[in-house]
């Protein structure tokens, strides 16, 4: 259109803000994509959705109140094991370590590789839910027809019984659902996101 | 004054006024673009209401009728929601009338890129080609589109539709959203440097606040769009595990991203309605707005918060105690802002001299229907409450008070003011009011028996229901038939309007209409304020 830049802003200024705006759009694209680690970081960091703790030794005292931890166990559909609990649910001290063990068994006749997400509910225990070693912290390999069992070992951090979201609870469940994780595409998918501190 | 713009138009007339394919394909003037938009929003509109007319048949009377599928229904359901919020609300309100009266209401020449305006609508027109061809692709198994709702959470619009229909309803939100980013930039960098001289920020009509609030929403939010569905489509398509559990993903981080420029997408579409029904208010009222600055920046303040809010849409995903309550504070405080409006609104027709022409009408129908779907907003804002009514009929009806019967009726408020404006001739009166009335008992007795069914907890998204719910879901349907006969009568009306030539003047409302818009002739000439307006 005409162009009357005599009477209305110079044309060029209209450049420069036209290029802010567009700036300020690139910078929320960017925006979008930095939400995806941020948004793990901030569940490892805070438990949050029931996301459980990495520790590597266990508090120093223990608290004269049990808590039942129930254990929840998944397979994918892809992913062709068994894998349960030895004991449906044990009960623990708050503070105190507890070692217990899962099994899987691979029905093939080739090897199969898997990993395990896992989560606890309350989701708002996730915080004081930590783990010292769990065989979700790294891919598991099965050969043909073999069976293993998995150790976790895990407490209850003791400020469980001093956070107001979580002192009335008296029962946890730990739940793990294993994915296939051997396609070649898939693995490499795979480490970043399944290092401790996940 | 009038008259010197006609003389005006008559110079200009024979040094660039293109014709035929060259004054539509390659347009780079506002008024033409803008009625481009308003053809392609009309066209949208059409497609979105019959789906809703399919989706209505359907649920008229339990058991399956006219789908045989069930996953076409939601297949209906999901275009359903997209057409309308893209490719019906937003190119009315932002492309048609943003389009047509920002320039003329600051007294520019024309949008600060024409050109840049031009490919906004073209991608936008795309756009719409590509959803319409969705609904033809394969989508979930045995069934064609994509089902997955306008909110295409993952995994059912990964794993569950493993058809190339959600593709093309990725692609065409892409394009859309392209469209409407350069839009904004146009927009605001139009409104910030191209306002006539002595028209500060504080004196520039409502409507013209209501799109530069609207353009800064689209701005911040659509990128954030653009990026979650451009991860939506890698993990279709290329390996990628962003919202995939199996690979290390998280399906909720989709939600909190849909959901991120799914709010302020709601106040997109709301937001310029606020303006159209500013400026009618005032119009017919005979008065200025009551209280312009606090009508101006509470729409600022609602644009702000609705960003901060997103979560209220996922109450039941799993939230803890203390981010609901935060969610809960933070979207009643939308309320707030929100009355200032509505109040200020009835205080501007207080002790006026009130006219119910047709654009009063459906503003005022606006001002009702906007109230009651704010007041079962704050209600769903409860996390609470919202545990036992979310995806039922309760919310169904709660967003089409204030989308269909809200941004649907300022729209139609907006035609009936301007239309004499953009194109010359009077709209019928006795059309107008007949298709205000038919629209409004219609729309009404389509939702809100939709509330009753959502307390006794109908929920959405289901092509059939329980035999309980039968009564109520017959009113919806007659109701929704009633609406679309409404529909109808619109262009019935505009049929009238443009064969029967009654010619506008240049302000056919009186002293009531102040803003600039008002000064040139009606239609205006193709290139309008080339002397601009100086403003006292």
């Amino acid at each position: 259109m005409s162009d009357s830049g005599s009477k209305t802003a110079p044309r060029d200024k209209r450049g420069l803000v036209a290029l802010a705006l567009a700036g300020i759009a690139a910078g929320m694209v960017g925006l979008s994509f930095a939400a995806v680690p941020l948004y793990r970081l901030f569940c490892q960091q805070t438990g949050y959705g029931g996301t459980t703790q990495v520790a590597t030794v266990a508090p120093d005292h223990v608290l004269d109140r049990t808590i039942k931890v129930r254990f929840d166990t998944n397979v994918d559909r892809d992913l062709p094991w068994q894998f349960s609990a030895e004991k449906r649910s044990v009960e623990v001290k708050i503070g105190d370590t507890a070692l217990v063990f899962f099994t899987a068994h691979n029905d093939t006749d080739k090897p199969v590789s898997g990993t395990a997400g896992f989560n606890v509910a309350p989701e708002a225990v996730g915080r004081y839910f930590k783990k010292i070693e769990c065989f979700c912290f790294k891919q598991q390999t099965l050969a043909a027809g073999e069976s293993i069992e998995m150790p976790v070992t895990f407490f209850i951090d003791p400020a469980f019984a001093e956070d107001v979201n979580t002192k009335n609870t008296e029962e946890i469940t730990l739940s793990y659902t294993f994915y296939r994780s051997d396609d070649p595409s898939d693995v490499a998918a795979v480490p970043g996101d399944r290092t401790p501190g996940s | 004054m009038a008259n010197n713009a006609q003389a005006e138009a008559a110079h200009h007339d024979h040094d660039d006024h293109p014709h035929g394919l060259r004054r539509w394909l390659f347009s780079t003037n506002h008024k033409d673009i803008g009625t481009l938009y308003l053809i392609l929003s009309l066209v949208g509109g059409v497609v979105g209401a019959l789906l809703s007319m399919g989706m209505r048949a359907e649920l008229m009377q339990p058991g399956m009728q006219i789908f045989g599928n069930p996953e076409m229904f939601n297949v209906f359901v999901t275009a359903h929601g997209l057409i309308m919020v893209f490719f019906a609300v937003m190119p009315a309100t932002m492309g048609a009338f943003g389009n047509w009266m920002v320039p003329l209401m600051i007294g520019a020449p024309d949008m600060a890129f024409p050109r840049m305006n031009n490919i906004s609508f073209w991608l936008l027109a795309m756009a719409f080609v590509l959803l319409v061809s969705s609904l033809f692709m394969p989508g979930a198994p045995g069934s064609t589109g994509a089902g997955a709702g306008w909110t295409i959470y993952a995994p059912l619009s990964t794993y569950g539709t493993p058809g190339v229909s959600v593709d093309f309803a990725i692609l065409a939100l892409h394009l859309g959203g392209a469209s409407s980013i350069l839009g904004a930039i146009n927009f605001i960098t139009t409104i910030l440097n191209m306002r006539a001289p002595g028209m500060t920020l504080h004196k520039m009509p409502l409507f013209v606040w209501s799109i530069l609030v609207t353009a800064f929403l689209l701005l911040l939010s659509l990128p954030v769009l653009a990026g979650a569905i451009t991860m939506l489509l890698t993990d279709r398509n290329f390996g990628t595990a962003f919202f995939d559990s199996k690979h290390g993903g998280d399906p909720l981080l989709w939600q909190h991203l849909f959901w991120f420029f799914g709010h302020p997408e709601v106040y997109i579409m709301i937001l310029p309605g606020f303006g159209i029904i500013s400026q009618i208010v005032a119009t017919f009222s005979r008065k200025p707005v009551f209280g312009y600055l606090g009508m101006a920046y509470a729409m600022v303040a609602i644009g702000v918060i609705g960003f901060v809010v997103w979560a209220h849409h996922m109450y039941a995903a799993g939230l803890d105690v203390n981010t609901q309550a935060y969610f809960v504070f933070a979207t009643m405080v939308i309320a707030v802002p929100t009355g200032v409006k509505i109040f200020s609104w009835i205080a501007t027709m207080w002790g006026g001299s009130i006219q119910f022409k047709t654009p009063m009408l459906w503003a005022l129908g606006f001002i009702f229907l906007f109230t009651v779907g704010g007041v079962t907003g704050v209600m769903l804002s409860n996390a609470g409450v919202d545990r036992s009514l979310h995806d039922t009929y309760y919310v169904v009806a709660h967003f089409h008070y204030v989308l269909s019967l809200g941004a649907v009726f300022s729209l139609f408020a907006g035609w009936y003011y301007w239309s004499p404006k953009m194109y010359g001739y009077m709209y019928s009166e006795f059309w107008g009011k007949l298709h205000f009335w038919t629209m409004f008992i219609g729309a009404n007795l389509a939702f809100f028996p939709q509330h009753f069914l959502g307390l006794a907890g109908m929920p959405r998204r289901y092509a059939d229901y329980p035999d309980a719910y039968a009564g109520w879901n017959l009113v919806s349907s007659i109701g929704a038939y009633l609406a679309f006969i409404g529909f109808v009568l619109f262009f019935v009306g505009l049929i009238v309007q443009f064969s029967r030539k009654e010619k506008a003047a240049a302000n056919p409302w009186g002293p009531g209409a102040t803003t600039l818009e008002w000064t040139v002739s009606s239609p205006p000439p193709f290139h309008t304020f080339d002397t601009l307006p100086r403003i006292k």
